[in-house]
């Protein structure tokens, strides 16, 4: 992978998308390589400070993806975490975050097909995009010399 | 004026309250400070004028100020409804609080039980003024370049201070995510990124919670424009959730309870 290749992290949940991104893998559909897969226990612990975490770690593109409405193993997680994105949108296109960076998914244990399409999709739109150069990064935890000075 | 300061000194006198938070005049012209009245004599050094713009209800929650036991407090609009909020949220016992809501006409109602403030609550205006709206529109319309760039520019001059996290009435958690250093979530140094985390976590863990007094951003040394942030949010809950915080003593957290057809248009 070049140093031009977007690099992309996935907050996934345990029950439905980790395991959909399993299915891709033993149904041996190829998908774009530059997503990182990260596992939580249900997308109602996905907090929005991750996200900006990723992105300050040099991420290009985030997604959040977890199981459909209905199907959560913690009966309400998603629909906690549907709301809580709601709101985290509204705010980060307020501050002027690039949303097309953001992206949202419902991806079920059989969908193994549906992740690849969701990985290649994002992926092809932030190659376009081009690296994210605007936002704050914090590589080593601490403040960047530039921004000492 | 006169009718809050026989309204303490009476309260006071009768025992039916141990202490009263008010205003007293500040350091200059033009600011008041908040000023707590223990004894009736005090209650002359309370006063009423415009610039009595903190919210008073921040006080509550502080050890200090819960050791005298039940306290009346003196209260705009947005106090009154701070004191609905932290009820709902279980922070405000009933008995703890008597609110001296002062009227656009400067008459003092007094407030004695949270159903009497949720009632005056009920009367007053809701929703966004004009202006406020005005404003909001103008930034949402920016490119988006552009709203970076004025955010980036407010966030830089941010220095950590945390006075809007120390003025706000619901900021109350003992312990706060600043103070969660394993892992260290917000970065202690006043960094680019850093207080673009904060911000963001301190508007967002106000989100349905936020009553909109503008208090965080009254008290930033900076002036930064956090009240923007905490309405863009508010106005959010508003419209997609149907949600109002500090109207009532309902338990109704909007990001604690859902509805299965809220809306998903974004999520595919």
């Amino acid at each position: 992978m070049s140093a031009l290749e977007p690099k992309i992290v996935a907050f996934v949940c345990n029950w439905c998308t980790y395991a959909g991104a399993d299915l891709t893998g033993t149904s041996r559909i190829k998908y774009a390589p530059n997503v990182r897969m990260i596992r939580l226990p249900c997308t109602g612990r996905i907090d929005f400070m991750l996200l900006l975490q990723a992105f300050g770690k040099g991420a290009d593109g985030v997604i959040v993806s977890g199981c459909h409405p209905g199907d959560c193993h913690y009966t309400a997680g998603n629909f906690h975490a549907r709301r809580r994105w709601t709101v985290f949108r509204r705010l980060l296109d307020f501050l002027g975050v690039d949303l097309r960076r953001v992206h949202f998914a419902w991806v079920s244990a059989a969908e193994g097909a549906k992740w690849a399409a969701l990985v290649n999709d994002v992926t092809a739109q932030i190659r376009a995009l081009g690296p994210y150069t605007d936002f704050p990064q914090r590589l080593d935890g601490r403040p960047q010399p530039a921004e000492v000075a | 004026m006169d009718a809050l300061r026989t309204k303490a000194r009476e309260l006071l006198a009768a025992g039916a309250v141990q202490l009263v938070v008010g205003y007293a005049a500040g350091s200059e012209p033009g600011r008041a400070r908040p000023c707590f009245v223990r004894t009736p004599a005090e209650a002359d050094g309370l006063i009423w004028n415009e610039h009595c713009r903190q919210n008073l209800a921040t006080y509550l929650q502080k050890p200090e100020v819960r050791a005298f036991g039940r306290v009346a407090l003196v209260a705009r609009p947005s106090t009154l409804r701070a004191l609905l909020q932290l009820a709902a949220e279980s922070q405000l016992g009933e008995g703890r609080v008597v609110a001296l809501f002062v009227t656009d006409d400067g008459a003092v109602a007094e407030l004695p039980t949270l159903a009497a403030i949720e009632e005056a609550v009920a009367q007053l205006p809701r929703g966004l003024t004009a202006a406020e709206h005005q404003e909001l529109e103008r930034i949402a319309a920016l490119p988006r370049a552009e709203r970076w760039a004025f955010w980036a520019g407010e966030f830089a001059r941010c220095i950590k201070c945390y006075a809007c996290r120390a003025a706000c009435p619901l900021c109350y958690c003992a312990r706060c995510i600043t103070e969660a250093n394993q892992p260290q979530w917000i970065p202690v140094s006043s960094d680019p990124l850093g207080n673009l985390e904060w911000n963001v976590v301190r508007a967002m863990h106000l989100a349905g919670r936020c009553i909109e007094c503008g208090s965080c951003s009254d008290a930033c040394p900076e002036g930064l424009r956090l009240d923007l942030l905490n309405r863009v949010l508010a106005e959010e809950v508003r419209t997609q959730f149907g949600a109002e915080p500090g109207l009532s003593l309902r338990k109704d957290y909007a990001l604690a309870s859902f509805r299965p057809d809220d809306k998903q248009e974004y999520i595919r």
